[in-house]
């Protein structure tokens, strides 16, 4: 526990807690404790309230009815009960297919092979190379079976919002369940579900200055969305998710989106020139590349491939710096990340990527240290590197013979 | 008006050292457990510590303890992921589950299961001799609770395992009510699961766990990132894991202190509740210490319940969660009591916080409104 903190830039894996918002919670871990679906005392009546305000605070971030926001525990169980609940009611009445995108987070990805395992079919559809998803493609991609579309609006890895209008657009036309992983977009884009043609919405409280173990599912009520249960039990949720509330943390998650909705376009402004300023920064190094569409993206998210690097030893040379290699969720693996890999780079440049995730806590000292850091690690790398003098020699590695050992 | 709180086995107010616990990382120790930064291994440090504590409350190693976000999922995913990848046969629940076991035991026949309730009798003690003769058919899984979070009352939770694994079943046990209460052994049980809860002994709510055997081939609930050995995907609730092991620290050292208190003041409420003229539900039977669980004939529960509220004392008609319902309470119905008498039931339950001076408080308001809702029931009559 003793070794210093690093500069926090991994603000996509997860956020601190902002103080406004532990300052809300604290009352109801200690005081207020009450059971929301005790009915029959004012402990039970207060938490309920304090729920019930914190739905209409979410609700009001992405302009929903308080009616439409169902509380999980994550984004993970919103993505699992948005995905398995819609395919299971419709799939008797629409089909069992199922429409996703190749870059989607592993809740999505993981859900989907498991409804494929009990009898359903998928599509994984390749982004473009900038990460977007290409209209006409996932138009065609659509089958007469198709009962529901996932995909995420803002991407984890490399930051790059998707046309969700139009391709929520393309699924109304075609009868399909739209379905749309949000959690990496509250605070960062504007969302408005009363005019956006999106019948599921996932969102997660940690990653936008709430508390862990804390999301919502937005659930359309008009033309109306039904799903099936996952979790079953005391019927909380108007049955759509038993459980008791964990109402510290909804309390957390409302104030949380209260914040982003008053500040998002303040904050927004500040955190893409410390961005801007970090990418210009950083390409003044040699051989870097951007992963992903650039105008088309979050002002937080910076994934950058160092070429001619190898993977591990960058992790281990930034060490000051916390950042991710690939999300957070799979970085407990050595395999590159699946999501650069979709947008074709080579295994070598995934490998040597680094997502920078700036957020509400980043100074203009740390986007300076962190450039200064880049540049004399990667210099002292690179020297180390014999495929970085080959390169600096003018040889073309792709068209090295490598021998076999 | 301040109110006094006999509602512990809803939830109960979570201990200052589990605070105390929580809040560095609610704040500061702020880091993603699956990440590789010293933000990250600090979390995952946390994280691991918690585990251990948790196993240790219920005699169960570490690595047998899945993390879950509530009692609730952890039932849901034993059930379910138990079940599921076996071949369609018969699941046993005993009739006085929480809901969170009977319902996906009953969402499971859409699947091709069979749901079947175990019978209790009056004193709500399990019917052995119905397990044994459903055990006669093909059985997958037997899921009884270890303490009834109505009646309190405790099952011979060895004596299911035994005669279910003798007939090749599995065996899942709804703890949530015995912990902190009685002592609880997952190896000494030979059950294969159990589902423990944070927010029924002092911890915060948000954080639940599957104590499991390994050798169990189980479902996932939630997929995604892989969190939990791929048991239990989503980012880990670092800090309600964190207060979570706390409190079963402190569950497991204050255990005795807690059966000795609570059984004091519940003895002492029964005895003054028998000359108000209450019938105790399965009295007889052995109950976790802190429970009580009576109704007065003629008089309606809910409004004893409102009643009662409105003296300041928290007291429940029936569990939590089906407080929104005007079904009598589907326990007493499982025990053979009449409906009538059932609809009169109020549950108390008794935290270390209770003093012997609120009991007489509560003894003497309970008389009070007693005599009024029985002079309005004789003039309306």
């Amino acid at each position: 526990m003793s070794e210093r903190q690093p500069i926090y830039l991994d603000y996509s894996a997860t956020t601190p807690v902002d103080p406004r918002v532990a300052e809300k919670m604290i009352p109801f871990i200690t005081e207020h404790f009450g059971n929301p679906a005790s009915r029959s005392h004012p402990f039970g009546w207060t938490a309920e309230k304090a729920v019930e305000i914190a739905r209409e605070e979410v609700a009001k971030l992405v302009g929903a009815d308080p009616r439409e926001i169902v509380w999980t525990s994550g984004a993970t169980e919103s993505n699992n009960l948005a995905i398995k609940g819609a395919a299971n009611f419709y799939a008797a009445t629409k089909g069992k297919h199922i429409l996703t995108i190749a870059t989607e987070h592993k809740a999505v990805i993981d859900t989907v092979r498991e409804l494929e395992r009990v009898g359903f079919t998928a599509t994984y559809l390749q982004p473009e190379p900038n990460g977007l998803v290409d209209l006409a493609k996932f138009k065609a991609a659509i089958q007469p079976d198709t009962v529901l579309a996932s995909v995420m609006l803002v991407n984890n890895e490399i930051g790059v919002i998707q046309d969700i209008e139009a391709l929520g657009n393309i699924c109304r036309e075609n009868n399909v369940v739209f379905h749309v992983d949000a959690a990496q977009a509250t605070g960062k884009v504007a969302i408005n579900l009363e005019k956006l043609p999106v019948d599921l919405m996932s969102f997660s409280a940690h990653k936008t200055y709430g508390p862990k173990g804390v999301g919502a599912l937005y659930v359309r009520r008009k033309p109306r969305i039904r799903i099936e249960a996952q979790m079953h039990g005391g019927g909380h949720e108007r049955g759509m998710r038993s459980g008791t509330l964990a109402t510290h943390q909804i309390v957390g998650m409302g104030e949380a989106f209260r914040i982003a909705r008053e500040e998002m376009e303040f904050e927004n402004a500040r955190i893409r020139k410390l961005r801007d300023k970090l990418l210009h920064g950083l390409q003044t190094i040699e051989e870097t590349y951007v992963n992903g569409d650039l105008e088309h993206r979050i002002p937080h998210n910076l994934n950058i491939s160092f070429n001619y690097v190898e993977g591990e030893s960058l992790i281990m040379a930034v060490k000051d710096i916390a950042v991710s290699s690939g999300s957070a969720c799979t970085s407990a693996s050595l395999e590159p990340s699946y999501v650069l890999r979709a947008l074709g780079r080579n295994d070598e440049l995934a490998h040597s990527s680094i997502r920078f995730s700036i957020g509400r806590f980043t100074t203009e000292a740390d986007v300076d240290y962190t450039i200064e850091l880049m540049k004399s690690k990667i210099g002292k790398l690179r020297e180390l590197s014999p495929l970085w003098e080959m390169f600096k020699d003018g040889i073309d590695l792709s068209k090295v013979q490598w021998a076999a050992h | 008006m301040a109110h006094i709180f006999f509602d512990h086995n809803s939830t109960t107010a979570l201990k200052p050292e589990v605070l105390e616990s929580m809040l560095p990382f609610l704040v500061e120790q702020h880091g993603n457990a699956t990440s590789r930064h010293a933000y990250g291994r600090t979390a995952r440090a946390a994280i691991e510590h918690a585990r251990e504590q948790v196993a240790d409350a219920v005699n169960a190693h570490p690595s047998q303890v899945i993390f879950t976000a509530s009692g609730t999922e952890a039932n849901n995913f034993a059930v379910h992921g138990i079940t599921s990848n076996l071949c369609h046969g018969q699941i046993l629940t005993s009739a006085v589950e929480h809901p969170c076991v009977s319902r996906p035991a009953l969402a499971m026949q859409s699947r091709g299961w069979r749901a079947i309730d175990i019978a209790v009798n009056i004193d709500c003690k399990l019917d052995m001799h119905h397990l044994h003769n459903l055990l006669l058919t093909p059985t997958n899984l037997v899921s009884v609770m270890l303490a009834n979070n109505e009646t309190g009352v405790i099952q011979d939770l060895a004596a299911v395992a035994d005669l279910a694994i003798q007939h090749k079943a599995f065996v899942h046990t709804d703890a949530v009510q015995g912990l902190g209460k009685i002592p609880v052994d997952f190896a000494g049980l030979n059950v294969h699961a159990m589902t423990v809860s944070s927010h029924k002994i002092g911890g915060p709510l948000g954080a639940g766990a599957l104590i499991l055997d390994k050798r169990l081939d189980i479902q996932p609930l939630l997929y995604g990132g892989g969190q939990e050995r791929g048991l239990r995907s989503g980012t880990e609730n670092l800090a309600a894991i964190v207060g979570f092991g706390v409190a079963c620290e402190l569950a497991i050292k204050n255990l005795n202190a807690f059966a000795a208190h609570t059984q004091s003041l519940r003895d002492f409420c029964e005895a003054g509740l028998l000359k108000l003229g209450a019938h105790l539900f399965a009295n007889h039977a052995n109950r976790i210490p802190n429970t009580s669980f009576f109704a007065f004939p003629n008089i309606d529960g809910e409004t004893l319940v409102m009643a009662l509220d409105r003296k300041g004392f928290a007291v429940a008609s029936g569990s939590a969660c089906s407080s929104d319902t005007k079904e009598p309470s589907h326990v007493l119905l499982a025990m053979g009591i009449d409906a009538d008498l059932a609809r009169g039931a109020v549950r108390v339950s008794f935290g270390l916080s209770n003093t012997m001076e609120q009991i007489q408080q509560f003894l003497a308001a309970l008389g009070n409104e007693l005599a009024r809702l029985r002079n309005l029931t004789a003039m309306s009559a």
